[in-house]
C-alpha cells in the first residue's frame, strides 16, 4: 500500500516536471539558439536558480549527506566554502568575463570561444572533448544516486537498476523535447521546492527527535569526534584540495559554463552573485545537517542505500518522504538534462559541425544532438549498473577533470601572451596524466595510482597546477600563431 | 585613477573570504553553541559577511572596474551593459 502510494508520488511527480518542460517548449522559437540559450534571454532568479539547480544533483542530496553521515558534518564546511565562496569568485573572475566576451561575439560554448580566439578548430574540439569525458560520469552519478535513493525509500522492493533506469528514460525523454527554456523553467521551479521541502524535512525531524540541541547530543553521544572541527578523513588537505578542485570543476562543467553566456545582462550576472553565498547555506546546511544527525539516531542504514530517504521514511509520513525523492530525483532529471543538453550542444557545435560534417543541415544538426543524447545517457547508465564507487568520489573525479580545464582558461581570458600551443600543452598533458590516474583504478591489469598523497591531497591539485605552468611555459617559449587574435578577448571600454 | 588603486584591495579581501570561510582558527574544538558545533555558527556567519561584502563589491562599482569597464574608461560604458 505504502510502496504503491511513494511509486505513485515519485512518478507522478516526474510526468509533472515533464509536462512543465513541455509548456516551456511549446512557447520556445526553433532556433538552435534558443533550444541551447533561450536566446540569452535569461533574468536573475530564473539564471540564479538554473545555476542553483545544478547543485540540486544527487552528489548534494545523497552523497553530501552520507558522507556527513559517516564522517561528520564537516562536509558542510568544505562545500559551503567552495560553492559559496570560492565558485561566487570565479563566477565574477571567470564568468563575467566569459559573458562580456560571449555578448560581443555571440559564441554559445567555451569551446568555440577559445576555438575562435585562438584560430584552432583542433583546441575547440578538444576542449569539446575533454568536456564530454567528464560529464559522463557525473550524469553516470545522477542515474546512481536515483537508483540508491529508490531503493532506500521502498526497503529494496524496487531494485537499484530499476531507479536509475526511471530517471534515464525521463531524461532522454525531457531533453529531447524541451530544450533550454524548458531546461531554465522547471530548474526554478524544482529549485524553489526543493530549497523549501528540504527544510519542511529537516524541521519535522527535528521536532520528532526533541529538537536541535537533541539531534546533536544524540549524534555527539553516537560519534563524540563529530563534534570537534577536523579530524577523520577531514585532513587539511582533503579539505583544501577537495575545495578548490571542486569550485574550479564546477565552472568548467559545460551546464555551468554555458549558463555564463545566458545571462539577459550584467545585472542578472551580479545579482546572482551577491545571493549565491546565502542561497549555497540555506539548501547545504539542513541537507547536510541532516545526514550527520542520522549518525545519533537509532535507524539502520541498509548497504548501498541513501541516508537521506531511511531518515525521511523514519521520521515523517509516507507520502512525504516519497515527495522529497520525488523532488529530489526530479532535480536531479533536471540537472542532469542541463548537463546533457550543453554536451549535446559540445558536441554539434565544437565537434559535429567543424570537424566531422561542416555542410549538416540545421534539421540534421538537431536530430543529430538528439541522438547523442540518447545514446549518451544509455550508455552512462550502463556504466551506473556497475557503479564503480561512492557518490562522492565518481562525483569528485568528474568535477577534478573539469578543475584541470579552468586554469588554461583563465591564462586565455587574461594574459594576452598566451598561444595556441600553450593551450594544448596545457589542457592536453594534465588530462592525459589524470586520465591514467583514473583508468588505473578500473583497469586491473595496471597498478593502482594513487589519487591522494601525504594526508589527503588529491593529485589533480597538482595537475592543476601542471597545467598553469605548462600554459604558460609553452606560451612563453611558441610564438603566436597568425590565425590567433588576442583582441577578441578585450572587454575593456565600448 | 586612485580609485582603480584603491580596488585593488578587494584581491586581499576576496583572498582572505575564501581562505576563512573554512573556520582554521577553529580546528579540533568541540564547543556546542545553541545546538550546533560552534564552528558551524562560524561558517554561517561567514557566508553571511561574503554576502555582505559581495553587495559592497557590487555597489561600490569595482565589479565593472575589475573589468576596466569603469566610469574612467569612457562614454558609453553603461553600468551592467544590458543587452539590445
Amino acid at each position: 500500500m505504502t510502496l504503491g502510494l511513494s511509486l505513485g508520488v515519485v512518478v507522478g511527480y516526474l510526468l509533472f516536471a515533464l509536462a512543465v518542460g513541455l509548456v516551456a517548449y511549446r512557447v520556445s522559437e526553433a532556433t538552435a539558439e534558443d533550444y541551447y540559450l533561450a536566446n540569452r534571454s535569461i533574468g536573475t532568479v530564473v539564471l540564479l536558480f538554473t545555476t542553483f539547480a545544478t547543485l540540486l544533483s544527487a552528489f548534494t542530496f545523497f552523497g553530501g549527506p552520507n558522507l556527513a553521515f559517516a564522517a561528520g558534518p564537516e562536509w558542510l564546511i568544505v562545500m559551503g566554502t567552495l560553492d559559496g565562496v570560492l565558485f561566487a569568485v570565479l563566477w565574477y573572475v571567470i564568468g563575467y568575463k566569459q559573458w562580456l566576451i560571449g555578448d560581443r561575439h555571440g559564441y554559445v560554448t567555451l569551446g568555440e570561444m577559445l576555438g575562435d580566439r585562438f584560430g584552432s578548430t583542433g583546441l575547440r574540439a578538444l576542449v569539446a572533448g575533454v568536456s564530454l569525458l567528464w560529464l559522463f560520469p557525473y550524469v553516470m552519478l545522477q542515474q546512481m544516486g536515483a537508483g540508491e535513493a529508490l531503493v532506500g525509500l521502498t526497503d529494496g522492493v524496487v531494485p537499484y537498476w530499476g531507479g536509475a533506469a526511471l530517471v534515464t528514460a525521463f531524461m532522454i525523454l525531457y531533453v529531447v523535447l524541451a530544450g533550454m527554456r524548458g531546461v531554465a523553467w522547471t530548474d526554478t521551479v524544482q529549485g524553489l521546492f526543493m530549497l523549501s521541502v528540504v527544510w519542511i524535512a529537516a524541521a519535522w525531524v527535528v521536532s520528532a527527535v526533541g529538537g536541535v540541541g537533541a539531534a546533536t547530543g544524540a549524534m555527539l553521544d553516537a560519534r563524540p569526534e563529530f563534534g570537534g572541527f577536523g579530524g577523520g578523513s577531514y585532513t587539511p588537505g582533503f579539505i583544501v584540495s577537495t575545495a578548490i578542485t571542486i569550485a574550479f570543476g564546477v565552472t568548467m562543467f559545460p551546464q555551468i559554463n554555458q549558463r555564463f553566456f545566458v545571462a539577459k545582462s550584467g545585472e542578472t550576472l551580479k545579482r546572482s552573485f551577491v545571493l549565491w553565498p546565502v542561497l549555497v547555506l540555506l539548501l547545504f546546511v539542513p541537507a547536510f545537517m541532516l545526514g550527520a544527525w542520522a549518525a545519533g539516531m537509532p535507524i539502520e542504514v541498509p548497504e548501498g542505500a541513501n541516508v537521506l530517504p531511511v531518515v525521511l521514511n523514519e521520521y515523517t509520513p509516507a507520502w512525504f518522504a516519497a515527495l522529497v525523492i520525488a523532488g529530489a530525483m526530479a532535480a536531479m532529471m533536471s540537472s542532469s538534462d542541463s548537463m546533457l543538453l550543453s554536451g549535446s550542444s559540445y558536441f554539434t557545435r565544437d565537434v559535429y559541425r567543424p570537424v566531422i560534417n561542416a555542410e549538416a543541415s540545421e534539421r540534421r544538426e538537431a536530430w543529430i544532438a538528439r541522438l547523442g543524447v540518447a545514446v549518451f545517457a544509455l550508455a552512462a547508465f550502463v556504466a551506473s549498473l556497475f557503479r564503480p564507487g561512492t557518490l562522492i568520489e565518481v562525483g569528485d573525479t568528474a568535477f577534478s577533470g573539469f578543475a584541470l580545464l579552468a586554469l588554461p582558461v583563465l591564462c586565455a581570458l587574461y594574459w594576452d601572451r598566451t598561444t595556441r600551443t600553450g593551450m594544448i600543452a596545457g589542457v592536453l598533458v594534465p588530462q592525459v596524466a589524470y586520465l591514467s590516474v583514473v583508468l588505473s583504478a578500473v583497469v586491473g591489469a595496471v597498478p593502482t595510482l594513487p589519487r591522494t598523497v601525504a594526508g589527503g591531497w588529491d593529485v589533480a591539485l597538482g595537475l592543476m597546477v601542471l597545467s598553469a605552468l605548462l600554459t604558460v611555459g609553452v606560451s612563453l617559449v611558441t610564438a603566436p600563431t597568425a590565425d590567433g587574435d588576442a583582441s577578441r578577448f578585450a572587454v575593456a571600454g565600448d | 585613477m586612485s580609485r582603480s588603486r584603491r580596488d585593488l584591495v578587494w584581491i586581499p579581501t576576496f583572498a582572505v573570504l575564501v581562505a576563512f570561510a573554512v573556520p582554521w582558527p577553529l580546528w579540533g574544538v568541540d564547543r556546542v553553541v545553541a545546538g550546533l558545533p560552534v564552528w558551524i555558527w562560524w561558517h554561517v556567519a561567514w557566508l553571511g559577511l561574503c554576502t555582505a561584502l559581495f553587495s559592497l563589491f557590487v555597489r561600490s562599482g569595482a565589479w565593472e572596474r575589475g573589468m576596466g569597464r569603469g566610469r574612467e574608461s569612457g562614454p558609453g560604458s553603461a553600468l551592467g551593459g544590458d543587452r539590445p
